[in-house]
C-alpha cells in the first residue's frame, strides 16, 4: 500500500453537556485509509461514530468542538484550514451523504439545483456539463427516468430514490472521499437493498475512497474493505471486514456479533392451546365509513387471525402496511369499521369508551418508543403505581410493595422506583414501559416495535426478558415490527402484512421454509445476511418500481416479480393453504412460488 | 425548572416583586395622599422633597405613580388571569377531545382573533363604558384567543405521545389526562406565556387610559398619569416621563423574569 | 392549489361576516339606545318612540343587523349621532391622510425591519445580535405612546428639528411634507421595526436549525448563500406573516399616534367616537379596521400557500 490517502491521529471532540462542562465525546482515534477503499465506523447510539464520520470534513455538530489530533487528507491539514478554504475543501474534496435524505433536500429548490450546486460553486465546469454529470450519476445509480427526474423537487420522489440522489449529490465534484452517514437506515429493508446496491456500484466504479457509518453489522458486511468498532467514543477494534467477522478479538465485538445473529428463544405453544384472541374480517381506517362498511381511507383489509393462549404472534410489514393501526384496532383506540374482535370468545365492543375496566385490562399495549411511552414528569413509582390503582384498587404501602416486585421481575433495582424517566438509560426505560402493561396483570401484551428504537444489544436483553417472563406468566404477546430476525427469534406464528392486507400467515417454522407470498419471499431475501458478498450474490427478485395510480386488485402488483398483467391487477387473489400449513393471499400456485423462492439462509 | 439564575433573570423577578409589593402596600408606603395637592408649582423637576417631581395640579407624583399601581398591576393581573386560565382550560379539553369540539372552539376564538385587540377595547368601551370589571373582563377576553392557541399546540403535542394513548388505552377519564399527563409537561411554557400576556394587557390598558377611555378620574393608573400630565411634555417634565418608565420597568422586568422559566415562545404572536 | 386559495379568501369573508356580527352584538347589547342617549334628560315617552322609530330601532335587533349589513355593503354607514353628519362622509374624509401615514409606515419599515432581521439571523449570537434582541425587546416591552412622547421630546421639544403637531392642510413642499410626516411615521416605525425584525429573525433561525442548511455547510456553501439561498425561499411563508402581523400592529399604533400627534385621521375619529359614544361612527370605524386586518392576514396566508413547494408542484 502506498502512503495513506486520509490519516486521522488521536482525534478528540469535545461536547457540552447539560451542566455546562466539556466532556470528550470522541477519545484518541486514529486511522488510515487507502485509496479506493472503504472503511466502516461501527458502534451504536452515543459512540462517536457520527462525530468521526463529520469530523473529516471539519465540522463539528453545535455545542461539539474538535479539541485535538490531527486529520490529513493527501496533503492537506483538514483541520488547519481557514474558514474560506473550508469551504472549498468540503464537497470538492471530501462530501457527504446524510442520513435522512428526505430532510437534508432543500424542499424549496429542485433536486437539480442542488444536485449540481457543488460543481456550480467550485467552479468545476459549466452547468450543462454538471447537468450532464449528474445525469450520468443518475444513470449510474439506477434511478427511473433519470433526464428528468431532476426537474423534480424533493417531496416528489420516494425515500429510496432520494437516497441514491444524495449519492449523486456527494460525487458529482468528484471528490476523494466521501462519507456516508447511516445512509439506509431509514429505509424499509426491501427498498434498502436496491440502495446499497447502488451505492456499492458507484462506489466501486468511480474508485472513490468511502467511510460507511452504520450500527448494521450485516449491512456493513456488505459495504466495507475494513471494519472500526467504536464504543463511547473509544475504539475498541479495527481490522479486515472477513477477519472481524470470522474472528473477532475485542469481547464487544463478540457481543455485538452475538446480538445480530438471530437466536431462537421460546418453545412453541402447545397447539391445543385454547384461542384467547381472535380477529375476524377486521377493516379499519381513517375517514367515513360507508354503507358497506368501508372507511374512505381504509388501512386495514379483511384481516383474521387467532392468538392462541400462552403464544406469540409477530406481525410483520414495512412502514405504511397498517400493522400499528392493528394494535390500535385491537386496544379499542381506533374503532373497527367491520369485523369482530373476540377475547376468550366473547366479542369486544370496538370502541374504548364500552369496553368494560375488565376487559381494557386484560389487553395492554407497550409502544416502540420508551422516550414517549413514559410521562417525563412522572416519578417510575407513579407510573407503574397508576394501573395498579386504577384497576386493582391497591393503595398505600401495599401499592408500593407491588411496584417492587414489578420492577424485580423486569430485573430493574428499586432505587429506580423514585427516579424520572430522564435520569434512565433506553433499555432501562423500556423495561419500565414493559413493566407498566404488566402492572395491570394482562392475558394479551401488544408490543409495537419494541426493540427499534435500542441498540442491538440492549434489544436482545429486552427479547429475553420477555420472553422469560411470557413463559412465567402465562401471557400472550402480539409482536409487530418490521424486523424479519426480531419476529423469526420471538414469535410462535408469524403473519405477514402488505398495504393493509394479510398476505401471509402461518408458524414460525413455516416462515423459515420455501414456498412463500412473493412480498414474504421478496422481504426474506432483502434482509442482508452476516456475510460478505452476500449482497453481489442476491439475485433481484424486485419488480419495476411501485407506480402510482388506481389501487390494483393485488397490492402487490406492481411491485411483484410474479405478476400476471390481465388477472393479479384486475381479480382479488384467492387465499391459498400451503403444503407447509402457510395460508397466503396468491393467483400463483405452490409450484410456481417454489420456483421462484430463493432459499432462505441458514 | 429554575435551574439557573441569570443575573438578567434575578433583576427581572426583583422588579417584578417591587411592583407587586407596591400594588398591595403602596398606598400605605406613598408620602402623600393620591389627591393632595403639595405644592403651588407645577411640573417641577426631580427634587429631595419631591422624588419624581409634580404634577399638573402640583401633587406629589412618586405618591401618584404608588397609588396608581394596584390599578396598572392588579387589573393587568386580573386580566391575564382570566385570559391563560380559561385559554388553558380551553386548550387542554380541546387537545383531549378532538374533532368537533376541538373545531367548534378554535372556530370562535379564531372570529375573536380577527378583532385587533385595541379595536375590540375601542367597541367594548364605546358600548359598556369603561369601569374596572368592564376593563378586566374585556382585557381577558381579548387575551384568550391568544392563550387558547399556545395551549393548545403544547397540548395537542403532548397528547399525541404514547404516554397518554396508554393512559387513554387504561381507561383513564379526561380529567385524569388533563391533569396528570398533561398539564405537568406544559405548565412552564404556559406559565411563560401567561407572563407575555400580563405584558400585552398592561400595555394595553395603559393605551387605553392614556386616551381617556381606561380607568377613570379620580382613580388613576399608570397610563391615565401620563395622559394627565401631557401639558408637561413640551417641558419635559418628569411627570409625563415618570409613569412611562414605571410601565417600562414593570414589562420589561417581567420578559426578564420569564426567561428564568424558559422555554416560553415570544414570537409569532404579535399583540 | 387555486382551490386552496379560493378557500382561504371564502374563510376571510366568513371571517369578516362573524366580525361585523361580533362588533354589532356588542354595541347592541346594552339596554338603552341611540334615541335615548341623543335625547338625554329632555326625553319623553313619546319622543324616544318617535326617534326609535325613525331611527329604526324599534325592530327586532337581527332585522336591525341585516340593515346594517345591507348599510356596510352599499356604503351607506348610518348618521354620527355626534355631528349628524352622514359617517361615510367623516371617513372619507380622513381616510386619505391614514392611508398616507400607513403607506409612509410601511414604506419605511419593512425594508429596515427585513435587512434587520435577516442579518441579526445570519451572524447569530454575535454582538449585533445581540443588541438587536435587546433593543427590539426593550421597544416592544414599552408602550408605544412612551416611544412617541420621547420622540416628541428629544426632536422636537430638545432639538427642535421638527413639529410636534401634524396637520396635513399645509404641505405644500418635500420638506413640510417630511416635517409633518417624519415624527409620527418614526413612533410608528420604532415599534412595528421591532415586531417585525424579531418575528424575520425567529423565521430564518428556524429555518438555519434544519437538516437541509448542516447539508448546505457540509456541500461548502458560504453563510451569505445558506441564508440567501437556502434559508430565505422556505422562510418566505412565515416572514410574509411576520411583515402582516406587524403591519396590522400599525391599526393599533396608529391610534395612540394619532392622538398624540393630533393627526386628523380616521383612528382620531374614532377615538373621538369612543369617547362621546357615538356607536355608528364607532361601527363603522371597527368595520374598517378590521377588514384591513384580516386583507393582511388573508394575504399573508395566500403568500404562504404559493410559497410552498409541496402545494406548488404536488
Amino acid at each position: 500500500m502506498s502512503a495513506p490517502l486520509l490519516e486521522v491521529r488521536n482525534l478528540e471532540v469535545r461536547a457540552r453537556n447539560a451542566a455546562g462542562q466539556e466532556v470528550p465525546i470522541v477519545r484518541d482515534a486514529s486511522f488510515t485509509l487507502a485509496k479506493g477503499e472503504v472503511l466502516a465506523l461501527i458502534g451504536e447510539s452515543g459512540s462517536g461514530k457520527t462525530t468521526i464520520a463529520l469530523a473529516l470534513l471539519g465540522y463539528a455538530k453545535p455545542g461539539c468542538r474538535i479539541a485535538g489530533g490531527s486529520i490529513r487528507l493527501g496533503e492537506t491539514d483538514v483541520l488547519g484550514l481557514s474558514k474560506s478554504a473550508l469551504r472549498d475543501f468540503r464537497g470538492r474534496r471530501v462530501s457527504y451523504v446524510a442520513q435522512s435524505a428526505a430532510a437534508s433536500f432543500n424542499p424549496s429548490l429542485t433536486i437539480m439545483a442542488q444536485v449540481t450546486e457543488m460543481a456550480m460553486l467550485h467552479g468545476i465546469g459549466s452547468a450543462a456539463e454538471a447537468e450532464k454529470r449528474a445525469i450520468a450519476l443518475f444513470r449510474a445509480l439506477a434511478l427511473p427516468d433519470p433526464t428528468r427526474i431532476g426537474a423534480r423537487y424533493p417531496h416528489q420522489v420516494s425515500g429510496g430514490q432520494l437516497q441514491r440522489l444524495m449519492a449523486a449529490m456527494a460525487l458529482i465534484a468528484e471528490p476523494e472521499l466521501v462519507v456516508l452517514d447511516e445512509p439506509t437506515t431509514a429505509l424499509d429493508v426491501t427498498t434498502q437493498i436496491e440502495v446499497l446496491r447502488a451505492f456499492k456500484q458507484v462506489v466501486k466504479g468511480s474508485g472513490v475512497s468511502a467511510v460507511y457509518v452504520s450500527h448494521d453489522l450485516a449491512v456493513v458486511a456488505q459495504m466495507a474493505d475494513r471494519i472500526l468498532v467504536l464504543r463511547n467514543g473509544e475504539m475498541q477494534e479495527i481490522g479486515p471486514t472477513g477477519e472481524i467477522l470470522a474472528a473477532p478479538k475485542h469481547p464487544y465485538t463478540q457481543s455485538l456479533l452475538a446480538a445480530a445473529a438471530p437466536t431462537p428463544r421460546g418453545a412453541a405453544a402447545a397447539p391445543e392451546a385454547p384461542p384467547l384472541l381472535e380477529v375476524r374480517g377486521l377493516t379499519a381506517g381513517y375517514g367515513r365509513i360507508d354503507a358497506q362498511g368501508n372507511p374512505t381511507l381504509p388501512v386495514l383489509r379483511d384481516i383474521d387471525f387467532t392468538i392462541r393462549r400462552g403464544s406469540s404472534l409477530g406481525v410483520i410489514g414495512e412502514s405504511g402496511s397498517g400493522k400499528s393501526t392493528l394494535a390500535r384496532v385491537i386496544a379499542g383506540l381506533l374503532p373497527a369499521a367491520r369485523g369482530e374482535v373476540m377475547l376468550d370468545g366473547a366479542a369486544l365492543p370496538p370502541a374504548l369508551a364500552r369496553r368494560t375496566p375488565a376487559q381494557l385490562r386484560r389487553i395492554q399495549l407497550v409502544f416502540q418508543s420508551a422516550d414517549t411511552a413514559l410521562n417525563p414528569r412522572a416519578s417510575v413509582a407513579s407510573i407503574l403505581g397508576r394501573p395498579i390503582e386504577f384497576f386493582h384498587g391497591v393503595k398505600g404501602a401495599a401499592r408500593d410493595a407491588r411496584v417492587k416486585r414489578l420492577l424485580d421481575l423486569v430485573q430493574l433495582p428499586a432505587s429506580v422506583a423514585d427516579r424520572q424517566p430522564g435520569a434512565l438509560s433506553g433499555g432501562q426505560k423500556q423495561r419500565v414501559n414493559l413493566a407498566r402493561a404488566l402492572a395491570a396483570e394482562p392475558d394479551l401484551i401488544l408490543c409495537d416495535e419494541v426493540t427499534s428504537a435500542l441498540d442491538t444489544v440492549v434489544g436482545a436483553a429486552i427479547l429475553d426478558l420477555m420472553d422469560g417472563l411470557r413463559r412465567e406468566l402465562g401471557l400472550s404477546t402480539m409482536f409487530i415490527s418490521h424486523d424479519l430476525h426480531t419476529v423469526r427469534s420471538v414469535c410462535d406464528e408469524v403473519m405477514v402484512l402488505y398495504a393493509g392486507e394479510r398476505v401471509e400467515a402461518g408458524s414460525r417454522r413455516a416462515i423459515q421454509e420455501a414456498p412463500w407470498h412473493p412480498y414474504t419471499n421478496l422481504l426474506i431475501s432483502s434482509v442482508p445476511e452476516l456475510r460478505q458478498g452476500w449482497l453481489e450474490r442476491r439475485g433481484s427478485v424486485r419488480g419495476p418500481e411501485a407506480a402510482a395510480g388506481a389501487r390494483p386488485a393485488c397490492a402487490f402488483f406492481a411491485r411483484c416479480g410474479l405478476a400476471m398483467p390481465g388477472l393479479c391487477d384486475v381479480t382479488p387473489p384467492p387465499r391459498r393453504t400451503l403444503a407447509k400449513a402457510a395460508e397466503i393471499l396468491c393467483h400463483r400456485d405452490e409450484a410456481a412460488l417454489m420456483q421462484a423462492s430463493i432459499p432462505a439462509g441458514p | 425548572m429554575i435551574r439557573r439564575l441569570s443575573p438578567a433573570g434575578l433583576l427581572g423577578l426583583l422588579i417584578l416583586a417591587f411592583w407587586v409589593a407596591m400594588a398591595v402596600f403602596g398606598a400605605a408606603v406613598a408620602p402623600h395622599a393620591a389627591g393632595r395637592i403639595v405644592d403651588m408649582e407645577v411640573f417641577l423637576p426631580v427634587s429631595a422633597d419631591y422624588p419624581l417631581g409634580t404634577d399638573y395640579l402640583g401633587r406629589d407624583m412618586l405618591s401618584r405613580v404608588l397609588h396608581g399601581t394596584r390599578y396598572t398591576v392588579g387589573v393587568a393581573l386580573g386580566a391575564a388571569l382570566i385570559a391563560s386560565g380559561s385559554g388553558l382550560m380551553l386548550g387542554m379539553c380541546a387537545a383531549v377531545w378532538g374533532g368537533m369540539v376541538d373545531g367548534a372552539i378554535s372556530r370562535a376564538l379564531d372570529t375573536l382573533i380577527s378583532i385587533p385587540s385595541k379595536m375590540f377595547a375601542l367597541v367594548v368601551v364605546a358600548a359598556f363604558g369603561s369601569s374596572v370589571p368592564v376593563l378586566i373582563l374585556m382585557a381577558g377576553i381579548i387575551y384568550t384567543p391568544g392563550a387558547y392557541r399556545i395551549a393548545r399546540s403544547l397540548a395537542v403535542s403532548v397528547n399525541a405521545q404514547d404516554f397518554v394513548t396508554v393512559a387513554r388505552a387504561r381507561g383513564e377519564g379526561t380529567l385524569y389526562l388533563v391533569r396528570a399527563e398533561i398539564l405537568p409537561n406544559i405548565i412552564g411554557p404556559v406559565l411563560a406565556d401567561f407572563g407575555l400576556r400580563f405584558v400585552y394587557i398592561v400595555l394595553l390598558l395603559a393605551g387605553m387610559s392614556f386616551l381617556g377611555l381606561g380607568v377613570q378620574p379620580p382613580n388613576a393608573d399608570w397610563g391615565s398619569l401620563v395622559r394627565e400630565n401631557m401639558a408637561g411634555l413640551h417641558e419635559a417634565a418628569p411627570a409625563v416621563l415618570m409613569p412611562a418608565f414605571a410601565i417600562a420597568s414593570l414589562t420589561i422586568g417581567v420578559n426578564l423574569a420569564i426567561d428564568v422559566l424558559g422555554g416560553g415562545r415570544r414570537e409569532g404572536d404579535g399583540h | 392549489m387555486l382551490s386552496l386559495v379560493a378557500a382561504r379568501l371564502a374563510l376571510g369573508l366568513v371571517s369578516l361576516l362573524l366580525v361585523s356580527l361580533a362588533i354589532f352584538a356588542i354595541t347592541s347589547l346594552l339596554p338603552g339606545d341611540a334615541a335615548e342617549e341623543l335625547l338625554g334628560q329632555y326625553a319623553t315617552r313619546e319622543t324616544v318612540a318617535g326617534l326609535r322609530a325613525s331611527l329604526g330601532l324599534d325592530l327586532p335587533a337581527h332585522l336591525r343587523y341585516l340593515a346594517w349589513l345591507k348599510g356596510l355593503a352599499t356604503g351607506d354607514f348610518g348618521r354620527s349621532l355626534a355631528s349628524n353628519m352622514p359617517v361615510a362622509q367623516l371617513i372619507g374624509s380622513r381616510l386619505p391622510n391614514s392611508l398616507m401615514l400607513a403607506a409612509a409606515t410601511a414604506a419605511v419599515s419593512v425594508p429596515i425591519a427585513l435587512t434587520i432581521g435577516i442579518t441579526a439571523a445570519m451572524y447569530r449570537g454575535s454582538a449585533y445580535d445581540r443588541t438587536v434582541s435587546m433593543l427590539t425587546l426593550s421597544v416592544v416591552s414599552v408602550p408605544e405612546f412612551l416611544v412617541a412622547t420621547a420622540a416628541v421630546i428629544v426632536f422636537a421639544v430638545q432639538l427642535r428639528w421638527l413639529s410636534a403637531l401634524s396637520t396635513t392642510a399645509d404641505i405644500t413642499s418635500v420638506a413640510q411634507f417630511f416635517r409633518v410626516f417624519a415624527l409620527p411615521v418614526f413612533a410608528l416605525c420604532c415599534v412595528i421595526v421591532a415586531q417585525m425584525v424579531r418575528m424575520t429573525r425567529a423565521a430564518i433561525i428556524d429555518q438555519l436549525r434544519a437538516p437541509y442548511v448542516e447539508m448546505a455547510v457540509l456541500k461548502g456553501v458560504g453563510p451569505l448563500r445558506v441564508v440567501l439561498h437556502h434559508a430565505l425561499p422556505n422562510a418566505i411563508g412565515p416572514i410574509a406573516n411576520a411583515v402582516a402581523l406587524s403591519l396590522s400592529y400599525l391599526l393599533g399604533g396608529v391610534i395612540i399616534v394619532e392622538t398624540i400627534f393630533n393627526y386628523p385621521g380616521v383612528a382620531k375619529l374614532m377615538v373621538d367616537g369612543v369617547a362621546q359614544r357615538d356607536l355608528p361612527v364607532v361601527q363603522a370605524c371597527a368595520m374598517l379596521f378590521c377588514a384591513a386586518y384580516l386583507v393582511l392576514v388573508t394575504t399573508a396566508d395566500i403568500i404562504a400557500i404559493l410559497s410552498n413547494p409541496r402545494l406548488r408542484h404536488p
